[in-house]
């Protein structure tokens, strides 16, 4: 059996409140990966007490949420954060959220690496019939990597962020098990 | 200010009162119907006592942005109903909200239609939202019929995301915008 945590450039831990605090402090300076990540107002974090909050999310979360840090094999450093959430329901089908919060990593296949991991989570372990995710209209980086793994485009919230001066849709993005079996055998 | 937001023409919105209401919200849960029609969550009849529960901890969770209106037959007072705006987004202009009428009884009388124009006004003109977002199942074409009819446009389908009866069905979003509302007959 393949390692299912493992993927070509990068691999899955579990979430870490104890390192993700200075991690967060770091890349939370860089005002852009929050607004990429997350659409509350983007905020400077300070590390300790972003790994408290971690600690209290990590004792309230539900059975159905997996939370990971995207290590980067090459040198064990973490680069990212991602997960599947909202998992266990009679409806068989999840939320991924993925993250690159180093800036100089963007754009080289390390995100789309830890979305391939995620996906063979979610359909060979998890047995889910189908993964969902919400892409913010602004980041067309991300919208063309799901894409390219996928992924298919199945509606818009209109208007629903503001950022920039100016409105973005929220675009709805899923991918049922059947076609991401097809995209193995290619 | 004369504009009354609680008080339509034969319903009015009240704070939900566990002694009052516990009941009749336990009831309803013990209707498969209502729960395949209104919950993503697995059927579960709740007791009264389970009733409260949830209810504080939704209040709880909501940190203080909580918008929970019990709706209320004005002929004799009864509950008939909910509606609850939840996950305001204040930095966007967007929330989300949930409406139901528990008793089959209480369906097709244009009771839902008052409760959705009030809480409409309720998210434009008190809350000041710029769109206003919320989620229905393929199988329910009173809901999708319902939205439409005041004014709402289906933005999302999520292909086969609802497992019920032995096959999947295609969950939906639906949105409207304040400058949409604006235009239309509810908010006149």
């Amino acid at each position: 059996m393949n390692n299912l945590f493992t993927g070509k450039l990068t691999r899955l831990i579990a979430e870490d409140p104890d390192k993700m605090g200075e991690v967060i402090e770091r890349w939370s300076r860089d005002s852009e990966f929050y607004q990429l990540f997350d659409s509350d107002p983007t905020l400077p974090r300070n590390a300790k007490r972003a790994t408290e909050r971690m600690r209290e999310h990590a004792e309230k979360n539900r059975p159905g949420n997996f939370p990971f840090d995207v290590v980067r094999l090459e040198d064990e450093r973490i680069i990212g954060e991602g997960g599947l959430f909202d998992a266990f329901s009679p409806h068989h089908n999840a939320w991924l959220a993925i993250g690159i919060g180093e800036r100089e990593l963007w754009g080289k296949g390390y995100g789309t690496d830890a979305v391939h991991i995620l996906l063979r989570f979610a359909f060979q372990e998890l047995n889910l019939h189908r993964v969902n995710l919400g892409a913010f209209g602004y980041n067309t980086r991300a919208i063309r990597a799901y894409e390219k793994i996928g992924f298919v485009h199945e509606g818009a919230w209109r208007g629903v962020l503001k950022r920039d001066g100016r409105r973005w849709d929220m675009i709805t993005m899923g991918i049922l098990r059947a076609e991401w079996e097809a995209k193995q055998n290619e | 200010m004369v504009l009354q937001l609680f008080e339509g023409e034969k319903i009015r919105f009240a704070a939900f009162d566990a002694d009052k209401d516990a009941e009749i919200f336990s009831k309803w849960t013990h209707d498969p119907e209502y729960l395949r029609l209104t919950e993503y969550e697995a059927a579960r009849p709740l007791a009264p006592f389970h009733i409260k529960k949830k209810f504080e901890e939704m209040e709880k969770d909501a940190h203080g942005d909580f918008y929970y209106f019990v709706l209320r037959a004005k002929e004799d007072d009864r509950a008939i109903g909910f509606a609850h705006i939840r996950w305001v987004e204040w930095n966007h202009g967007n929330a989300h909200f949930n409406l139901a009428i528990g008793s089959p009884d209480d369906r097709r009388k244009g009771l839902g239609s008052e409760a959705l124009q009030m809480l409409l006004r309720y998210a434009f003109e008190e809350l000041n939202l710029y769109r206003f977002t919320t989620h229905t199942f393929e199988y329910n074409d009173g809901a999708q019929n319902f939205l439409t009819k005041h004014g709402f446009q289906l933005e999302v389908r999520r292909r086969e995301a609802i497992y019920r009866d032995g096959r999947y069905w295609d969950a939906l979003s639906y949105g409207i915008l304040a400058e949409e509302w604006a235009k239309s007959a509810d908010s006149k």
